[in-house]
């Protein structure tokens, strides 16, 4: 907004311009409607016209404090200021205090009679007494077009209306002309053509038996505005376009990490978490946990004193505190203090508009740090993949704006043929994170494996990993590679069985080597005992043989000459 | 048609002609509805001429919107002939003077 009005005012001329004090509606046309000028609003009956008319004076009066002018073709002053009082508005209350005047101009046909030329001076006259009395800035004529059922002389009416429009511009009021919707144009009578400066058009539909309500702006000259269809609704508190959707991407990010809750699936993220304030979505074929790692995260965010909005459109609170105890989550103490809202209605309770509308308010009075939605997909029994998509658009617009991390549920179908359009086509680029939980079958059982599809801003684990759920809660496991990839369940199971089993092969292989070795070892040192002894024998064969050539040796030398005796003495030595 | 039962002083046919500033319409209104009456109702009328622009709350307190209006005021109910009152039968009938020639033929 305040950017807008800095974009406006480096313009030479810019267009000043009239809040309707309408929530949304101001953003649309980028500051409201143009001072000064009529604006039509048409649509088909019931569809909430006179009310958003009515809402522009009150809220000029109340928010601005600009009296305004109610002229009435169709309701009398009674009539209007009872159907208001419905949605809080005190109509006589602003009459007492000369803010509001409401004029009921009856054109009735069987009173009147035509005769001749006429104008509708009178008409000028009621309008500038009335302006006059209470210093008007606000104008409404509801319906205008009245006056063609009760005249005959469309000419003149045509004339007089044209002129009344310049003369409401020169009076420099800001005028909202009510039109019924016309068959081939926007009204009946075309008043379009006259209201060249700002055209609002309000639809109401019917599709599926759940109405929308719908407004465009067709046109607003020298501004710029929303083009789109926005749905908006009629509450309590009167109309409010919803959401604030921002016609641009411009909000801040936030650098903080927020754990998952669960350490095994922390690890799978590089920065061990999500960051704050991104959206998440966790989709899933049916039974595979999604609910249970939603809680998980609405856990941590509860420890960690932030405030979680959680809406269930599957289970009623109690049934989600119950589920939740048995996998080890107690949800009811932050209940209690106040950390935790649980919402749950069934989708098909209202439109989505009411349902964003809801959740807007909620999170408006609430202001959590985190929301999380159970399950989008069933926002697709009452909307078209486009609408639900488009809806999705505007409530993570307006969770990023204020920096409250999203959590979003998907439900899949369990079909071979990749992932549910739903969740392919429409929230996969809305969404920051978007977790995968399903159920890898085989051999005879279920397993839940999950895996990290994509995560904006941060590397993440690009295994299938697979977790448990037990008493004591969620549980991830170590996950093991086979020759063939990544195992789960028994196949896991019987992988380090079999693991087990080879390693006690090994062993035993080992120790029997060892005790060969032992046993060679044993033989050899025998061998070599054996040896040695019978080199002991040798020796002292050998040794004994000299004993007895020295013998010999002594008794020649008795006999022979001494010669002989002394080379063997020299021998010895 | 209408009963003439007077009343004390008030003449029956009470006529308003309810104009903004001095146009050639309204003056025109004025002339027709003068003649009218003096040719049909035998003195027993009054004209009041209200100019809106001298007091302009009773614009809406007579629900007033297109100018010149012709109001009978009396005898009830009220009736309204907008426009310059050019065609004499219309406005005759319209006062409940005197009835369309048409529907003179069904009665």
């Amino acid at each position: 907004m305040k950017k807008t009005n800095d974009r406006l005012k480096a313009k030479p001329a810019p267009l000043s311009k009239t809040p309707t004090g309408i929530e949304g509606l101001d953003e649309i046309t980028d500051g409201g409607l143009p001072t000064g000028r009529p604006t039509l609003v048409c649509g088909s009956a019931g569809c909430g016209k006179t009310l958003m008319a009515v809402q522009f004076l009150i809220k000029g009066i109340t928010d601005y404090n600009e009296p305004g002018i109610f002229m009435t073709f169709e309701e009398s002053a009674e009539d209007l200021t009872k159907n208001v009082a419905s949605l809080g508005y005190d109509l006589k209350k602003l009459i007492a205090d000369k803010k509001l005047r409401v004029d009921h101009v009856k054109v009735e046909r069987s009173e009147i009679e035509e005769s001749g030329e006429y104008n509708l001076e009178g008409l000028f006259i009621r309008l500038e007494h009335a302006i006059n009395s209470i210093g008007a800035k606000r104008v409404v004529l509801d319906t205008i077009e009245s006056l063609f059922g009760g005249l005959d002389n469309t000419v003149i009416l045509r004339s007089e209306i044209r002129r009344l429009f310049h003369w409401l511009k020169n009076k420099g009021v800001t005028t909202i002309i009510t039109g019924e919707r016309g068959e081939s144009s926007l009204t009946r009578q075309g008043l379009e053509e006259y209201v060249s400066d700002c055209v609002i058009l309000l639809d109401f539909r019917v599709i599926d038996q759940i109405s929308t309500r719908r407004l465009r702006i067709v046109k607003y000259r020298g501004s710029t505005h929303g083009t789109n269809e926005y749905p908006f609704l009629i509450d309590e508190s009167g109309i409010s376009v919803l959401p604030i959707t921002s016609l641009r991407l411009e909000h801040k990010v936030s650098d903080k990490i927020v754990s998952t809750g669960i350490p095994g699936l922390d690890k799978l993220f590089k920065k061990g978490g999500y960051y704050q304030g991104s959206s998440i979505l966790i989709s899933g074929t049916a039974g595979t946990a999604k609910t249970t790692l939603a809680s998980y995260f609405t856990q941590e965010t509860c420890k960690n004193k932030g405030r979680v909005l959680y809406f269930a459109f599957e289970e009623s609170p109690n049934q989600l505190i119950r589920n939740m105890k048995s996998v080890g989550i107690d949800l009811r103490t932050y209940i209690d203090k106040g950390l935790l809202q649980i919402h749950s209605s069934r989708p098909t309770l209202h439109g989505l508009e009411m349902h964003l509308l809801s959740l807007h308010k909620l999170i408006r009075d609430f202001k959590p740090q985190c929301v999380v939605i159970d399950p989008i997909s069933n926002m697709i029994s009452i909307g078209t993949i486009s609408e639900v998509r488009a809806m999705l658009v505007r409530l993570i617009d307006l969770l990023k704006i204020n920096n409250i991390t999203a959590l979003f549920t998907s439900l899949t179908q369990q079909n071979v043929s990749s992932t549910n359009e739903l969740t392919e086509e429409s929230v996969s680029s809305l969404v920051d994170t978007w977790i995968t939980v399903r159920d890898v079958e085989g051999i005879g059982e279920r397993n839940r494996g999950l895996y990290i599809l994509k995560s904006r801003g941060m590397a993440h684990s690009n295994q299938v990993r697979e977790f448990i759920l037990t008493d004591k809660g969620l549980k991830f496991l170590d996950f093991e590679t086979g020759p063939d990839g990544i195992l789960l369940g028994s196949a896991r199971k019987k992988y380090q069985l079999d693991t087990f089993a080879d390693n006690l092969k090994k062993k035993q292989a080992l120790q029997k080597r060892d005790r060969e070795i032992l046993r060679k070892k044993k033989i050899l040192e025998a061998n070599i005992l054996a040896m040695r002894t019978e080199y002991e024998s040798v020796e002292e064969e050998l040794h004994k043989l000299e004993t007895e050539e020295r013998g010999l040796q002594l008794k020649t030398k008795k006999t022979l000459d001494s010669q002989p005796v002394k080379a063997v003495k020299k021998k010895k030595n | 048609m209408v009963q003439k039962n007077e009343k004390a002083g008030e003449p029956l046919w009470q006529l308003r002609l309810y104009i903004a500033g001095k146009t050639d319409k309204s003056a025109l209104a004025l002339s027709n509805i003068e003649k009218y009456c003096s040719a049909h109702l035998d003195n027993n009328y009054s004209i009041e001429v209200i100019d809106l622009l001298k007091s302009p709350h009773l614009a809406e307190e007579d629900q007033i919107f297109a100018i010149p209006t012709l109001v009978r005021k009396g005898p009830l109910p009220v009736k309204k002939i907008i426009g310059d009152l050019s065609n004499e039968t219309k406005v005759l009938a319209g006062l409940e003077i005197m009835p369309l020639p048409n529907q003179q033929k069904n009665e």
